[in-house]
């Protein structure tokens, strides 16, 4: 189940061909160190992500599913097996053309936010756009600003905002240039519960209404449950899948892999 | 706690070696310049030592105390007959006579001008029949024993390539003639002589060349042997005349030292300074960098608090940290030094001010001088970044982006920053203005008032980086895209910080600035002087320009066809009214010819009345001396001559450059009262233009090749020429200061980079190319120059500003060089580009991945 059979991947393919699937990954193995000291982050893990749904990856820490996250993103390089994104396939790209697809394709949300204290929140939805060299569309942005609640807050600094309208900056700078696909690496980490909903409901929100893919690396059951599929990684492999489920369905899942 | 300090700074080695090249190069120019002057100091002592080696005693003539502007008077001869009755004397075992002439005689090299290099050219006459007197080592050859013969310096001989048997053309006060070369000398011990040479001959040829028939400038004599050289002084004294004086080897060898010791002090207290300007902008970049570190410690410095560290060992090790880097970079400036005392001796070649050399001098003073400088400044500049690191409180080892409590003090910087910077103008004031101020007192008063200046503006700049960024800004916003903006935004993050770092270079660029303006109004100033008071179409000088020159190069320019008019104007130094002035002679008749009076008493008309005791005196000595006109005062020439003088006109010159003395008497009673018959200027009127006119005259004066004929606009662009070179070797030496001020910026950029790892894993993460990084990092480098530049440029003109006010009364004006001053704002744009190569490289470099976990 893990392992994709040959016939798997041809479909696959087929599927990326058909534009269902935006992000795969294929035989993924990532092993940090050398030697005797050798630690296998990833054994070996292959997965599609389908277009408009949201994927959440699961798993204690040590899994392995910062890492998978990191290598479908383009950030890290895995020791063997290969990402495709947008059917570009990543591993002959310089560092150049990674960065121009991760400008194009791929949204951040991080745990810490990670916003530039200098910068107004306007200024740091924008940042990707201004990076790129683009204007941005005063009313597409308008309606941006509207989705995550911030229409009152434009001009104010990082520093001037709570922890929750951070991260809704944050969401919005991942959405303002329409990537393909949005990485959220334990969006609500940082976060008390009710603002942790808000953002989680932000997410599943963009997911609904734009079809925007996402992909989110939780630990939290109750992030999970507002995924269409539900990946469980343990010791760097995929061991059990869920399609859209509960958190009690996930609790449980977690606990008969804990055994 | 010790080695958690010892322990961080290893942990952190890249940066220590970054703040420590900012003391490095300070401390290099330090040892540099003792290692170098001491170098110089101890050739010039072989050179006396050696000269009086074999002597017991010195006989010369007595002479007034005469120095004028450092330059000390040579003594006027004393007669032959003196070294007879020297001889007479029962106690004297030798005696020889010689001759010392220290600008007259100059070599010709192969093209056939005279090597001239801002050094004394001495012509010696030797007796050496007795070779415990003789001060030199013949290298090759034997002494001249005729009047056709010449032996030269090593070093001249060296250059030219001239070898025993070749012939060789001397410039004296004769007209130029061959000489056979016959032998090589050196003074021994000594390396090179710098721009010095000499060429001897025999004491009748001496005599002949120098005008000196009969005269003899001093007599060595050796006591016979059990008489002590203070008998010996005695026993001379008890049978010489009046007129001479006695000492013995080791007084005149002193005396001589003495002289030239001062010249050593001056040089090594003006290269001292720019080591020391250097250690200060150095001081400000360790302050920087070590606020830096600290302030990104918080949460360890705070970790060790709650772990039972007291706030004194915070500070302690903070100041460890201090001390180490201070010490560490100290020895390495401190051989550095070497390296840099052979590289500044090459400057001064360049600029043909060459001094003697012998092999490199590292005294244990040197070494105590520079370690102490070094470390004492570093850990200064640590002791408020120390302070400020024992008010981390405990709690912060647990707070999330703990932040520095601010300082019970903070709300009154401003007030203390302004205030600095009132105290700072006003001791300048002071010092520029006040009239019973010494003159070490008043310089001191300046360096203090300067540095006080720079470190009141230093902490007023936090307050105007905001506003001066978004001006300089402006072309990164422009050019830079998202980059530049963020680069602009990334340099007002921490106002404090890049204040620090561009206040660094500010100090660099105001100095500069402060050289560049200052110059450029005495260049005018000079300009306007000499076009103020020169009429002639042609002006001969000597080589140099200042030192006097043979008469008989005027007589010659008289029979060149297109003169009309050639008139002399002879100079020398003497006693005046109980002062050392300078004293013209001149051609009542002709002088208007080539010089323009301006008269603040009299007219042209009352040249023709001087008669022969009549004197033109300037008005600054006049009112100086209370002189009138119609009242007398007395002149007393070096050799002792004293004439009655009555002033007749008071002449207003341009102070800035007087060409005339502060006593202008007609030639017969000056050549009545002086021995040497030299001209400092010789003015001429041409038929035609002066450009056609000046070959026939360089050709009829071409056997005192010593003469330069020039016009009045190249004598102008000569000295012009000459000034800039000495403002060059200004800029050169700033140029440490601004080196060590660009390893300010690059510490600060690198230890930011490092602070904002993690926004710069960010911005890479949604679509930065590393390109773009290094923009942003170059950026606010840029940036952070040109907050630099904004400050050190005005700063720097409102310095030569207030030199110029106080200046004048010498009649200084101000100017603005626009065009060099441009050139200064575009070279701190390089320097921003340069401190941003390094870092730039280390922010693009940075595996996005690490960089966003990055805690």
């Amino acid at each position: 189940m893990q392992t994709k059979t040959e016939s798997e991947t041809k479909v696959t393919e087929t599927a990326e061909a058909n534009g269902r699937v935006v992000v795969s990954g294929h035989e993924l193995m990532r092993r940090y160190g050398e030697g005797d000291t050798a630690v296998d982050a990833l054994k070996g893990v292959s997965l599609d992500v389908e277009r408009g749904k949201l994927t959440a990856v699961m798993g204690p820490s040590g899994s392995g599913k910062s890492t998978l996250m990191h290598i479908l993103a383009a950030l890290d390089r895995p020791t063997a097996g290969y990402v495709t994104i947008a059917g570009t396939r990543l591993g002959k790209l310089n560092d150049n053309e990674v960065t121009k697809l991760r400008r194009e394709h791929i949204g951040f949300v991080f745990q810490f936010f990670n916003l530039l204290p200098m910068l107004t929140a306007e200024e740091n939805i924008l940042l990707p756009l201004s990076i790129a060299g683009e204007k941005p569309d005063e009313a597409e942005f308008q309606t941006l600003l509207d989705q995550v609640g911030l229409a009152d807050r434009r001009k104010h600094r990082p520093s001037e905002l709570s922890g929750g309208q951070q991260q809704r900056v944050a969401i919005a700078r991942a959405l303002v240039s329409r990537p393909t696909v949005v990485f959220a690496d334990e969006p609500t980490g940082n976060l008390d519960s009710r603002t942790g909903g808000e953002i989680l409901e932000l997410l599943r929100q963009a997911v609904e209404s734009q079809g925007q893919t996402t992909v989110m690396v939780t630990h939290e059951a109750r992030a999970a449950a507002i995924a269409d599929r539900v990946l469980f990684l343990a010791d760097g492999e995929i061991v059990s899948e869920l399609g859209h489920a509960s958190e009690h369905d996930i609790l449980e899942t977690l606990e008969q892999l804990r055994r | 706690m010790i080695r958690v300090a010892l322990r961080g700074l290893a942990g952190r080695k890249f940066r220590a070696v970054l703040t420590a090249v900012a003391i490095v190069l300070g401390v290099a120019m330090i040892s540099g310049t003792l290692v170098l002057t001491d170098t110089i100091d101890r050739a010039f002592t072989r050179i006396f030592v050696e000269s009086y080696a074999g002597t017991d005693a010195v006989v010369r003539a007595k002479s007034p105390d005469l120095s004028f502007e450092g330059e000390s008077v040579a003594a006027a001869p004393v007669a032959e007959e003196v070294l007879e009755q020297v001889r007479q004397v029962p106690s004297v075992d030798a005696a020889v006579g010689n001759l010392f002439e220290d600008s007259a005689v100059k070599i010709l090299d192969n093209k056939g001008e005279p090597i001239v290099k801002n050094a004394p050219t001495f012509g010696f006459g030797l007796d050496v029949s007795v070779a415990r007197f003789n001060p030199l080592e013949l290298k090759d050859g034997r002494w001249p024993v005729s009047d056709r013969e010449v032996v030269i310096d090593s070093g001249t001989a060296e250059d030219e390539g001239f070898a025993v048997g070749d012939r060789v053309s001397v410039a004296t006060l004769q007209p130029v003639r061959d000489f056979e070369l016959v032998g090589i000398a050196q003074y021994g011990g000594v390396e090179s002589l710098g721009g010095a040479t000499f060429a001897v001959f025999d004491v009748p040829t001496a005599q002949q060349l120098l005008d000196r028939e009969g005269k003899l400038d001093a007599i060595s004599v050796a006591a016979v042997g059990s008489t002590s050289p203070e008998e010996l002084v005695r026993d001379l004294e008890r049978a010489l005349p009046e007129n001479v004086q006695v000492q013995t080897g080791v007084e005149q060898a002193e005396e001589d030292s003495d002289e030239i010791g001062f010249f050593v002090t001056f040089i090594r207290y003006f290269l001292l300074t720019f080591g020391a300007i250097a250690l200060f902008v150095g001081a400000f970049v360790i302050f920087n960098t070590l606020s830096i570190t600290v302030a990104q410690r918080t949460r360890e410095l705070a970790t060790l608090r709650t772990l039972g560290a007291s706030r004194r060992q915070v500070l302690g090790s903070v100041l460890l940290e201090a001390l180490v880097i201070g010490a560490i970079a100290s020895v390495i400036g401190l051989f550095a030094g070497l390296a840099l005392a052979s590289g500044l001796n090459a400057l001064f070649k360049a600029l043909e001010l060459e001094l003697p050399t012998t092999g490199l001098v590292f005294a244990p003073r040197t070494v105590i001088v520079a370690l102490v400088v070094g470390i004492v400044v570093t850990v200064l500049a640590g002791l408020i970044p120390a302070f400020r690191a024992t008010r981390v409180p405990p709690i912060s080892a647990v707070r999330e982006g703990a932040t520095f409590p601010p300082s019970r003090f903070a709300r009154f910087w401003p007030y203390v920053a302004a205030l600095m910077v009132a105290l700072a103008v006003a001791l300048l004031g002071y010092s520029l203005f006040a009239d019973d101020l010494g003159t070490s007192e008043r310089l001191l008063s300046i360096a203090v008032g300067v540095l006080a200046l720079f470190v009141g503006v230093a902490l007023v700049s936090p307050k105007l980086v905001r506003p001066i960024a978004s001006i300089v800004g402006w072309p990164a916003r422009r050019i830079g895209g998202a980059a530049g903006r963020l680069a602009q935004g990334n340099s007002v993050r921490n106002p404090g910080r890049t204040a620090a770092t561009a206040a660094a270079l500010m100090i660099g660029i105001a100095l500069v600035t402060f050289v560049a303006v200052l110059g450029a109004g005495l260049r005018d100033s000079n300009r306007d002087a000499i076009e103020s008071q020169i009429r002639a179409d042609l002006i001969l000088t000597s080589e140099d320009g200042y030192s006097e020159f043979v008469a008989g190069a005027s007589d010659a320019a008289k029979t060149a066809a297109p003169a009309r008019v050639v008139t002399e104007v002879r100079e020398s130094a003497a006693r005046v009214a109980d002062s050392t002035q300078n004293v013209s002679g001149i051609d009542p008749g002709l002088i208007t010819s080539g010089y323009a009076f301006d008269w603040k008493e009299g007219s042209d008309a009352v040249l023709g009345q001087l008669g022969t005791n009549g004197a033109i005196v300037a008005e600054n000595f006049a009112d100086d001396k209370g002189l009138t006109v119609g009242e007398s005062f007395t002149l007393e020439s070096p050799a002792g001559k004293k004439k009655q003088l009555t002033v007749k006109a008071i002449a207003d010159p341009p102070p800035f450059y007087p060409l005339l003395g502060a006593v202008t008497i007609p030639k017969q009673t000056f050549d009545s009262v002086f021995e040497a018959k030299r001209n400092r200027f010789v003015f001429v009127d041409v038929n035609g233009s002066p450009e056609a006119a000046k070959s026939a005259l360089e050709t009829a004066v071409k056997k005192y090749p010593d003469a330069r004929v020039q016009t009045r606009a190249e004598w102008i662009d000569k000295e012009d020429k000459e000034f800039q070179q000495f403002l060059s070797m200004l800029y050169v030496l700033l140029a440490l200061s601004v080196i060590v001020s660009i390893f300010g910026i690059v510490n600060t950029l690198v230890l930011s980079v490092f602070e904002r790892t993690r926004e710069v894993g960010m911005l890479r993460a949604v679509g930065m190319t590393r390109r773009q990084v290094r923009r942003m990092i170059r950026h606010e480098s840029i940036i952070t120059a040109l907050i630099g530049a904004a400050l050190g440029l005005p700063l720097g003109i409102f310095l030569a500003g207030l030199i110029t006010q106080a200046l004048g009364e010498f009649d200084v004006q101000f100017k603005l060089p626009v065009d060099q001053l441009l050139i200064f704002a575009a070279a701190a744009i390089l320097v921003g580009i340069a401190a941003a190569v390094l870092p730039a490289r280390r922010a693009a470099r940075l595996n996005v991945l690490q960089a966003l976990q990055y805690e």
